[in-house]
């Protein structure tokens, strides 16, 4: 049983969680995920560590409510607890002097490419960020991020906040003017296949954080397999981060939808018994 | 006194109504037909039977007591030596091991050993377990990575003679492939979380969601603890690395029975975990593993599953009762082929796999006639849904992550089989992770050895 210390709202339907799980918060490093299972008929979900704290033995994780697991998850308070957290799952990232370093997240992956900036900054990195999201409220990390970085974009959908247009907008630009050392993309797998094929012609390397499906996270089920310059590897033990330009993202989108349908299923019943209680509340 | 030649048969669910249910197929021995099988036990002096049995049962004594009706005394005999009787009298392939030096093969069937081991098994889970008294606790502690049978083995052997030990397991339910592998229908879980309570009545702890490797380190574990036993099982699924094997609808066994015996996918909605199931479902493969998969699809409600080995029914690795019992469900077996490659359709679901046809050659390094591919005899054969299940490897995690451990070039890390010493020092290891994928008993054989030398290096060498 793992406790909630805090919990925030960043945007509509993202949530920041801190958990107590000291043996995590010792180890966890920069890139890597824990696997988490909310109750006993539960299924397991990988969601990356976006923060840690050893001394308080907590690790802090972003998410966005987008299935049932994710809506329970946000459901639970300050002092409830989740059932089980695994970790630090995956390979850290790999963190060097690399010269200028850009990191581009998009929705909820800008928590996860925070601590990715925090320690590039530390090698001694020139760190750009291109941050973006559908409009203002969705840009979340903004003053953590901005605090950090040596030089801070904004995009939104609709121009509500910065620069109206897609963080590759930004990132084209920079790419023309500019000498840039090696990428960082965080977000929806379709941003992270953009942004490699706009680095691509560049010859900058692009490191992207899949997101497939997974069960366990340790490399006993293939079910997150991807196949990454033309090899099967799993994301749980040879990632979460691959080279951007060797990977089959249109393999991973198909891949990702394949419980679409059992996704809604069970999000329409979580639905429907909410709404059942609410009614029967009433009477 | 004329000796029965045949086994007592074992009263099992019907096929009709077991395929639409994940209760165990076969119900286990009455006392009218436990004592008519014990009494033809022939009482061998030389006890041939013991040499086949990896945990050293003596197995001549528990049926003499079934006999006297003595069953306490029966299932305490058992478990002088093996931790797990209602599992492995369900899992064993006692047909390789006791079963096959029995005397009585050489009239007709053997003694039906492993029907016996589990009705005095399930007879004492019925009527409550009893723990033996531990006489003496000494200040002495041992880690121990995993919680399948071979963890569970050196764990429960180390807690009777005293020791402290804690097991560290990476799921989030003890148990290793006995939980997530086996399903229900074979080894139902309640069976195997009794076997595991009595293991923690034994005083041993086990810590859940522990990835030894990424949360702690061996050599972080060897601080604390005076010893370490690995004994992570051959958890790494292999696939056949042939173009299309990451189309949607293609399953490694692995995963799909985790996802069904572990996360309870079989009852979703009520559980969070989905599966799909295909109308025309592929396994592939010819182990247990690939009937346990088969059977699976087909309780999921696949109207036709085809299991694809590419040799014939006399090399299968799995044990015959699993065959015939796959084969009276309906499960349909296609001899002599290989797949070449899968084949998907345009939103990436897959819709079939090109199988080549094969002849057998020579005995290879496996002693099992090789497959030849035939030239030109490639044919698409149409299926919605397919699960590998060609073998497992050892989990990379721990050789990765534990400095002077010496793995062998298969990935297994190496031991002395006579001691199950690794190269490093205080570390043991055994089961799959040491023996490559093998049997859950052999597993139980090898921790019972490291428990030994365990025993003698933290005891009698100091």
């Amino acid at each position: 049983m793992f406790e909630i210390l805090d919990k925030k709202i960043l945007a509509p339907g993202v949530k920041l969680i801190k958990v107590k799980a000291s043996l995590i918060s010792q180890k966890a490093l920069a890139g890597q995920f824990v696997v988490i299972r909310v109750y006993e008929k539960g299924e397991r979900i990988p969601l990356t560590i976006a923060d840690k704290d050893e001394k308080e033995g907590s690790i802090t994780i972003v998410f966005q409510e987008v299935g049932k697991t994710t809506k329970l998850l946000g459901k639970l308070e300050r002092s409830e607890y989740i059932l089980d957290v695994v970790g630090p799952l995956g390979k850290p990232s790999e963190i060097d002097k690399y010269g200028v370093v850009i990191g581009v997240g998009g929705g909820v992956g800008i928590a996860a490419l925070f601590p990715i900036l925090k320690s590039l900054k530390s090698y001694g990195n020139y760190v750009i960020s291109i941050i973006g999201g559908r409009s203002k409220d969705y840009v979340i990390y903004r003053d953590e991020i901005e605090n950090l970085v040596d030089e801070a974009y904004i995009t939104t959908d609709d121009g509500t906040l910065g620069r109206k247009g897609l963080v590759t907008d930004v990132l084209k630009e920079l790419l023309e003017n500019r000498k840039i050392d090696r990428i960082w993309a965080v977000g929806p797998t379709i941003m992270m296949k953009v942004v490699s094929e706009v680095t691509r012609p560049y010859n900058v390397p692009t490191i992207v954080s899949l997101n497939p499906i997974m069960v366990d996270g340790t490399g006993m089920c293939g079910g997150c397999r991807v196949t990454v310059g033309g090899e099967i590897k799993f994301t749980c033990v040879d990632g979460p981060e691959f080279d951007g330009h060797l990977v089959d993202f249109d393999e991973l989108l198909l891949r990702l939808k394949t419980y679409k349908e059992e996704e809604m299923l069970a999000l329409k019943i979580l639905e429907e018994s909410e709404a059942n209680r609410i009614e029967s509340s009433k009477d | 006194m004329k000796v029965l030649k045949t086994k007592t048969s074992m009263p099992e669910q019907p096929v009709k109504e077991r395929i639409k249910n994940f209760d165990e197929v076969a119900l286990g021995y009455t006392e009218e037909q436990a004592l008519i099988e014990a009494s033809r036990c022939l009482q061998c002096k030389g006890a041939p039977c013991i040499k086949g049995c990896p945990v050293n049962i003596d197995i001549p004594s528990f049926i003499r007591l079934i006999r006297e009706r003595r069953y306490d005394e029966a299932i305490k005999k058992i478990k002088e030596t093996n931790n797990l009787p209602a599992t492995t009298g369900r899992v064993c392939p006692q047909e390789n091991q006791c079963e096959a030096l029995c005397t009585l093969k050489k009239v007709g069937e053997p003694v039906a050993i492993g029907r016996l081991e589990r009705f005095v098994a399930d007879l004492e889970l019925k009527e409550g377990i009893e723990i033996p008294k531990i006489e003496k606790r000494y200040d002495k502690k041992v880690a121990v990575i995993g919680s399948g049978p071979a963890g569970l083995t050196v764990a429960g052997d180390l807690a009777k003679k005293g020791i402290n030990v804690s097991i560290f397991e990476a799921f989030h339910e003890p148990g290793g492939v006995l939980i997530y592998g086996i399903p229900e229908f074979r080894l139902p879980k309640r069976i195997v979380r009794a076997e595991i309570e009595y293991v923690k009545n034994l005083g041993v702890n086990i810590y859940t969601n522990i990835v030894v490797g990424r949360t702690i380190t061996i050599d972080e574990l060897l601080k604390e603890y005076n010893a370490v036993f690995i004994g992570t099982g051959a958890g790494a699924p292999q696939f056949l690395n042939i173009p299309g094997e990451n189309l949607v609808g293609i399953y490694s066994a692995n995963e799909f029975l985790t996802r069904v015996n572990l996360m309870k996918a079989y009852r979703f909605p009520e559980y969070d975990t989905p599966i799909k199931i295909g109308k025309r479902v592929g396994v592939i493969g010819g182990g247990n593993v690939a009937m346990d998969a088969a059977r699976t699809a087909l309780r999921l409600g696949a109207e036709e599953v085809h299991v694809l080995y590419r040799r014939t029914e006399e090399e299968m690795p799995a044990r015959y009762e699993e065959i015939i019992h796959a084969k009276e469900e309906g499960i349909r077996f296609n001899f002599l082929v290989a797949p070449v490659k899968f084949i998907g359709d345009e939103h990436g679901g897959v819709i079939g796999v090109e199988l080549q046809r094969m002849i057998l050659g020579e005995p290879d390094s496996s002693g099992r006639r090789r497959p030849i591919p035939v030239p030109d005899s490639n044919f698409f054969f149409p299926l919605d849904m397919i699960i590998v299940a060609i073998g497992t490897v050892p989990n990379p995690l721990i050789s990765m992550t534990t400095p002077g451990l010496a793995i062998s070039k298969h990935g297994t890390i190496i031991i002395d089989e006579t001691t199950g010493k690794t190269s490093k020092e205080r570390v043991y290891a055994g089961g799959d992770i040491a023996s490559g994928a093998a049997t859950v008993i052999n597993a139980m054989g090898a921790g019972k050895i490291a428990a030994r030398s365990i025993i003698k290096h933290l005891l009698e060498e100091n």
